[in-house]
């Protein structure tokens, strides 16, 4: 006769241990990952800011005046740049190295998406909405900043540079602006 | 790691299924699994030319619209239509032979497909009349043709049709053997129907509520960041769906093929389950980087995405414990010995190893793309494309592969003339998919972007990318291979002897006799889905209509405004 209990029990066991190592690898996981997210101050862009799309470039913020990068009088950073159908403007920005830099996106049609190359700066362009993302750049030059969302045909050709000069070098004019002419 | 071995007296196994009569829904099942197909290797053409076109070297009719026309009929033959028809003529196969009786709703299961096969023919025209060339994601406010979505909608009617048939064809033979367990293919099938019927009303509510009507021209403004919402509630729960049918052949086939038993039933049961619940509160994982969610929402479901992995990790041990009892019965020794005992010119048994070599891969990329943090590096790369090419492409595809091979000779009552060139495609299409995703994995990390009708590399970044897309178009031209093999050895062309084959499953070591009811069915499951659905999705969703964010104007794609 075969104990058919005694393996199916022998069985139930095994997998039970395993389970319990597979429960035990998930939360080291999640823990590594909200180590990471917080030690390194990783914040995906979850500030939920509405802007108009239809007026944003007539009032406020996103008027071409106010876009590019420009430092304020307590020193703070902020690039602003519109994403559209099928360019950036402006299509140059300058930044600081080792310094804290807000990057502020808006979009009047469509959907985009910005990547900066070799850094994690990342967020969809929404229509509707501001999306931020705080930053510091560490390496100078020049990198490429694509639109990473299909957008329509030009979608290809949506590419700008963000130029990181050192801190030395960046030097904001009277009215605070800096830019890449 | 599993000391129950060969050595363990094993249950007799079961008498067979009386062979006799042949399938009734042959007929159903062959031209669900021939649109599939045909529709794969279409979109496999049209993949490599997409490869082509990225690199520095000169594709023909290489213009953006040509592109953007090729991948959005590439994604949806691949994501769409061969996934969908391959899992409902599966589910048919199953129904019929798991539960070893005809369907009794086979003629439902025709009008399923010819719904489904008019709304493939009305999407796939849209999209090469140049009239629809949003992607498979047709992210609003961008909009196409009216034709294009709705023939998007008779595919899922077409399937729901499909969900409709599996669970019925489950009860009635529940309420024909009470008490009795669901096989367990059969419970996964429904497992996956009923997940789908979940995973689809995401994406229905987007398309019914705001896409088409802004597609017709009755409305001219949409709510983007609701109907992103919306359509990550479909975006991962798909994911899972197309998954479904290869974890079915793990558990159900893959131990029979392998010359062992499946070592736990209850494991599959409890993994299929695990699916059903996990595969839904995460779509908004695809959010990280949007800014209409807060983080708190992100987080959640961030957390819910971790545990996903734990039914593919039970399902690795489980496989791999049942592939060892394989091994041992086979007389495979010591440590590693039963591996090599492993019938590996099966090819369900090849495809079983390929796929998992992929799927340690994939899995290790995913914990990256899943990570709340590290997703800024990776969001929207190639990184993306590559990891889903490698498991959905890989993994999963692969498997399709197998069960096709696996069951044909009980659908066509021939053997294949040459298992040998079986077990070259599947190797082919494993070895390509190394190739081309590997580097452009790295490509990814590099920052190239996806979605790119063509790079310019006279930029200095972007022109030391060049060789890798070249390699990564070397695999593709050896996958275009492997998809031409595989159609070879599916047609009448590549097949052999006549003969009379009833499937058979995988006994399990103890094979079910009565199990619990909630092992046994959906109606429990189907209370904590709605549960947490709620608790990740309710907000979410709500927040649009409780303060209502500013919307786009429509885009119209077809109207040449842009
Ligand atoms: C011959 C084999 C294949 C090749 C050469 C290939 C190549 C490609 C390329 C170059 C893209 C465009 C990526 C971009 O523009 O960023 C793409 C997109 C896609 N592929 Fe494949 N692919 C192949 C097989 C598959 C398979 C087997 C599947 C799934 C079953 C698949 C699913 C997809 C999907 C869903 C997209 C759409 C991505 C999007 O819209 O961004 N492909 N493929
Ligand atoms: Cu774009
Ligand atoms: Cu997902």
């Amino acid at each position: 006769m075969i104990d058919h209990g005694a393996t199916e029990r022998r069985i139930l066991k095994t997998e039970l241990r395993w389970a319990v190592f597979v429960g035990f690898l998930v939360l080291m996981i999640l823990g590594a990952i909200v180590y990471a997210g917080i030690s390194m101050h990783i914040n995906p862009p979850s500030n939920r800011e509405f802007i108009d799309p239809k007026t944003l470039h007539l009032s406020g913020e996103f008027t071409e005046a106010n876009l590019g990068t420009s430092v304020d009088t307590d020193g703070q950073v902020t690039t602003r740049v519109i994403a559209t159908q099928f360019s950036f403007v402006p299509q140059c920005v300058v930044v600081p190295a080792n310094r804290t830099v807000t990057l502020r996106f808006a979009s009047p049609d469509v959907i985009h998406g910005i990547l900066v190359s070799g850094t994690n700066v990342n967020t969809m362009v929404v229509p509707g909405y501001v999306s931020q993302v705080h930053t510091e750049f560490t390496r100078t030059g020049d990198l490429l900043m694509p639109c990473h969302e299909y957008c329509g045909f030009g979608h290809s050709q949506m590419l700008a540079t963000v130029r990181v000069v050192p801190p030395e070098q960046f030097r904001p004019g009277p009215d605070g602006k800096v830019t890449c002419g | 790691m599993a000391s129950i071995a060969a050595n363990d007296a094993l249950p007799v196994p079961a008498a067979a299924p009386a062979a006799g009569e042949g399938l009734r829904s042959r007929r159903l099942v062959l031209s669900h699994f021939w649109l599939a197909f045909a529709a794969f290797l279409i979109a496999c053409v049209l993949g490599a030319w997409q490869m082509w076109a990225r690199s520095p070297l000169d594709a023909p009719a290489h213009t953006a619209s040509n592109y953007f026309r090729s991948v959005t009929l590439h994604g949806v033959a691949m994501a769409y239509v061969l996934s969908t028809f391959f899992i409902m003529g599966f589910g048919y196969f199953v129904a019929e032979t798991a539960l070893g009786r005809p369907l009794k709703w086979l003629k439902a299961g025709w009008w399923g497909f010819w719904i489904g096969v008019v709304g493939v023919l009305m999407a796939a025209l849209a999209v090469i009349s140049g009239k629809a060339s949003v992607l498979y994601t047709f992210y609003p406010p961008m909009t196409a043709t009216p034709w294009f979505y709705i023939g998007l909608v008779l595919v899922v009617v077409g399937s729901w049709i499909w969900c409709g048939v599996m669970i019925a064809e489950m009860s009635f033979w529940k309420r024909d053997n009470p008490g009795q367990a669901v096989p367990l293919a059969m419970f996964a099938t429904v497992a996956n129907a009923v997940m789908w019927l979940w995973t689809t009303v995401g994406v229905a509510a987007e398309l019914l509520f705001q896409v088409i009507p802004a597609s017709l021209g009755w409305t001219q403004m949409v709510d983007v960041g609701l109907s992103r919402t919306l359509f990550s509630w479909t975006l991962h729960a798909i994911v899972y769906f197309w998954l479904f049918p290869a974890y079915i052949a793990f558990y159900t086939m893959a131990p029979r093929e392998a010359g062992g038993r499946l070592f736990s039933d209850t494991m599959g049961r409890l993994s299929f389950i695990l699916f059903l619940l996990y595969s839904l509160p995460v779509g908004m994982h695809h959010l990280f980087m949007d800014p209409e969610h807060s983080s708190g929402f992100k987080f959640l479901q961030m957390v819910l995405t971790a545990f996903v992995s734990v039914p593919t990790l039970l399902t690795v041990f489980t496989i791999a414990a049942s592939l060892e009892i394989a091994g041992r019965m086979r007389g495979g020794k010591g440590l590693f010995g039963w591996v090599a005992a492993l019938p590996w010119k099966n090819p369900m048994t090849l495809a079983t190893g390929l796929a998992f070599v992929m799927l340690f891969f994939g899995g290790g990329g995913g914990l990256i793309n899943m990570s709340y943090g590290m997703n800024a590096m990776i969001h929207n790369t190639s990184w993306v494309t590559a990891h889903f090419h490698l498991i959905f492409g890989g993994t999963v595809v692969i498997m399709y592969f197998a069960i096709a091979y696996a069951i044909w000779p009980s659908l066509t009552g021939r053997e294949f003339a040459s298992l040998k060139r079986v077990r070259w495609q599947l190797w082919l299409w494993f070895i390509g998919m190394m190739v081309m995703t590997i580097p452009w994995h790295g490509l990814g990390l590099e920052g190239q972007w996806r979605r790119v009708a063509a790079f310019d590399y006279t930029d200095p970044i972007i022109a030391t990318w060049g060789p890798w897309v070249i390699v990564s178009l070397i695999g593709g031209m050896i996958l275009l291979v492997s998809a031409v093999l595989l159609i070879w050895n599916l047609l009448p062309a590549g097949l052999g002897r006549r003969t009379v084959q009833v499937y058979r499953y995988a006994e399990a070591v103890h094979p079910p006799g009565r199990v619990p009811a909630a092992l046994n069915g959906f109606a429990l499951w189907n209370v904590l889905v709605a549960v947490l659905m709620l608790a990740a999705y309710g907000w979410p969703i709500a927040q649009f209509f409780a303060d209502p964010p500013p919307q786009a104007v429509i885009h119209h794609m077809d109207r040449g405004i842009d």
